[in-house]
């Protein structure tokens, strides 16, 4: 046993799966234990927020100011506020009102902004420019002068009764805060959903649905297949030809099909994740009683099968003891096998809008599903589907690996 | 002497697949083997050897034909009759490396015999002396051989510890199935000796399966000769070796080299 774990983690393929799928087991976890809550509960109010970390502008300018004398700070002021489209538009706006701009480079702000000041009037309309776009250059040009005027702003608070504001104070363009004197900072290192939940903490939630989910169907398919392939396999005879012609009809009509139309017939109500777990698993156990059958159909013949029957061993006793052990390690590479494919099933099922009902947990597949139906994909808000889509790519990497290297130790024709 | 029948059969026919694939493995074979009798059976390999094997244990069903048990037709369709059945007839089989199940130690195998004759409720001490018992019968120490596997047994003990089991379980009669094929020479007189052991000493009836005539002769009561799936020769081993009818057993005995003639290294 010892030995056979030993040579299992010599097999680089096996710990590699192991690790990346030890890693995401840690994930899930330990990150509710970092940051505790609801995964569904929404934080942020309107959709897919970038990810990052949030200050609560309220709490900041409360906070004690510290002044810090920074060179660097306008020009990263201007850098945030005068991005690469708007260096481009400006050139536009030159060369629509005929201003020479010679060797001008976009990226040289100083010369950029120079020949703004020089030129750019609010008034000037020049010919083939909508108004739109005229407004466009008339807030760009505000917002440079508020970057480049450095007044000091001034922050107060309305009286209730005489509607009069009461300044409490100005803030200077060197007032700094500790982002740890600021009472609320939330980071959401994924962003927001399209409903505003924090998707790293969605994801988590998901990630455990969906292990719980393949791990409920792999061991339903893997239970059945494993016990029809057993019968089958070892009684023959007519048992096993009913066996087969079952075995044959699922065969004939594709899994996913039958998926589909049985999630589809139950109806969304009823469908919550154990349902959908144990579909998958009474639809997906037919390839695992062909493999078993086939391993069982080789091993009874073998002269330690007869010599148990000649020890006068009963039936159930020859395939516990006779059968079974010789195929574990194969009935191992089939439960990791049908536990990925049952993950892949769930999320494939979801995207059609055949999943677990979508309000009570979330699942790598529904949360594909909803960030295809906000068009995430679209809009380029990355952070709501590449994560999950990595994530089930790593768990079926991971489990598939670790089935290559059993294999590698358990087959050893595969051996390099 | 006029013996009593054992096992006898009679237009016993085995045949395996359908249509272009078909096999007769065993074709419309009759035999009588008596009690008390070292028969051998002797044929070149495919010739239905292990199958006439088999259906005489009653692994497999014969397509054909009747085999007759101490006399009267063999009736084991049961789960029960098959049980009382093997008390009575046991098996070595050719590959002693396949024949255990691997994770099953070595006392289980033993105490899984005493257990079908009955002793399951044996105190432990009389089942450890059984089991050291059967072990010397066959020059191997029980101590040495408790908690140990039989893979890490080498295929010559293997087949000595196969010997022990039917020593234990004390049937009528002993199938053995080229028991010495796959083990180095030294140990082969050894494991013959003991089948004669078993013969002599239990009154055991023993069928002896083998490719090999010369051993036939040596060891053998009766002899019968099998090719592709026909018996077509059988009688006293000195009749039908010393004074062969048919044609293939002419030739499986002049392919027995001999020892005293020289060596003709062109046809090896
Ligand atoms: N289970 C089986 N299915 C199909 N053919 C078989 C089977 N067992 C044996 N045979 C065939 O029956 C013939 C006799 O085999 P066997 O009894 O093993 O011969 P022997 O033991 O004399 O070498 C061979 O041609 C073999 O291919
Ligand atoms: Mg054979």
């Amino acid at each position: 046993m010892k030995h056979i774990l030993s040579q299992i983690f010599h097999t680089g393929k096996f710990t590699m799966g192991f690790c990346i799928f030890m890693g995401i087991l840690l994930l899930m976890v330990f990150y509710p234990l970092i940051n505790p809550g609801d995964p569904l509960k929404i934080v942020s109010i309107g959709t897919f927020a970038r990810p990052g970390t949030y200050i609560s502008l309220y709490d900041a300018v409360d906070s004690r100011l510290n002044t810090l004398k920074l060179d660097e700070a306008p020009a990263n002021r201007l850098e945030s506020v005068l991005k690469m489209e708007d260096r481009v538009k400006m050139v536009m706006w030159f060369e629509a009102v005929e201003i020479p701009i010679g060797h001008l480079n976009i990226h040289d702000t100083e010369a950029l902004l120079a020949l703004w000041e020089e030129h750019y009037d609010s008034t000037v309309r020049p010919e083939g420019m909508t108004k739109a776009d005229r407004n466009y250059f008339q807030r760009l040009d505000e917002s440079l002068n508020r970057v480049l005027v450095t007044k000091e702003k001034i922050l107060a608070t309305r009286d209730a009764s005489t509607a009069e504001l009461q300044e409490i104070r100005a803030i200077e363009d060197t007032d700094y805060v500790n982002l740890k004197n600021v009472a609320n900072v939330k980071r959401l290192p994924l962003g927001t959903d399209n409903f505003g939940r924090d998707v790293l903490k969605e994801l988590v939630a998901a990630i455990r649905t969906s292990l719980v989910i393949g791990l409920i169907a792999g061991t339903i398919a893997t239970l059945i297949g494993l016990t029809l392939g057993l019968i089958s396999g070892f009684i023959g005879g007519i048992v096993d030809d009913i066996i087969m012609f079952v075995t044959n009809i699922f065969t004939v009509i594709p899994a996913f099909v039958l998926l589909i139309l049985i999630s589809y017939s139950i109806g969304q109500d009823q469908r919550g994740p154990t349902t959908v777990a144990v579909v998958i698993g009474m639809t997906a156990w037919v390839w695992t009683a062909r493999a078993v059958r086939s391993q069982v159909i080789s091993l009874r013949n073998r002269d330690h099968v007869n010599l148990s029957k000649l020890s006068g061993h009963n039936l159930f006793l020859i395939i516990v003891t006779d059968i079974l052990p010789y195929i574990a390690s194969y009935v191992v590479m089939a439960l990791i096998l049908q536990i990925s494919g049952a993950i892949l099933a769930e999320a494939q099922l979801s995207m059609l809008g055949l999943g677990p009902k979508t309000t009570e947990v979330p699942t790598l597949g529904l949360m594909m599903n909803w960030s295809m139906l906000y068009t995430a994909h679209l809009n380029g808000y990355w952070w709501a589907y590449f994560p999950v889509l990595l994530t089930i790519a790593l768990i079926s990497f991971s489990l598939n690996l670790m089935n290559t290297g059993l294999d590698q130790v358990f087959n050893p024709t595969l051996r390099d | 002497m006029a013996k009593e029948l054992c096992l006898s059969g009679k237009n016993v026919t085995k045949i395996f697949g359908f249509g272009d694939k078909k096999t007769i493995a065993v074709n419309h074979v009759d035999f009588n083997f008596h009690v008390g009798e070292f028969v051998s059976i002797v044929g070149e390999s495919g010739s239905g050897k292990t199958t006439l094997a088999k259906m005489l244990l009653g692994l497999i069903h014969e397509s054909e034909g009747e085999i007759s048990f101490l006399g009267k037709p063999r009736d084991i369709k049961g789960r029960k009759q098959k049980r009382e059945y093997w008390k009575d007839i046991q098996a070595i089989f050719q590959d002693p490396f396949s024949s255990y199940n691997v994770f099953h130690k070595i006392d289980a195998v033993l105490l899984d015999c005493i257990k079908m004759r009955g002793g399951k409720n044996l105190p432990h001490d009389k089942k450890v002396e059984m089991m050291t018992e059967a072990c010397s019968f066959v020059n191997l120490k029980f101590e040495e051989l408790t908690n140990k596997y039989p893979f890490e047994l080498s295929g010559g003990q293997m087949q000595r510890l196969m010997i022990a089991r039917i020593f234990l379980l004390k049937p009528k009669i002993l199938l053995a199935d080229e028991p010495t094929s796959m083990i180095d020479a030294c140990s082969r007189a050894t494991i013959l000796d003991m089948l004669q052991n078993l013969r002599n000493e239990i009154g055991m009836t023993i069928i002896f399966i083998t490719h090999d005539i010369g051993l036939a002769y040596y060891i053998s009561d009766t002899v019968y000769i099998m090719e592709k799936g026909n018996i077509v020769e059988y009688g006293p081993a000195e009749q039908v070796i010393l004074h062969p009818s048919a044609d293939y057993t002419k030739r499986l005995i002049n392919d027995v080299p001999k020892i005293h003639e020289e060596w003709d290294l062109s046809t090896v």
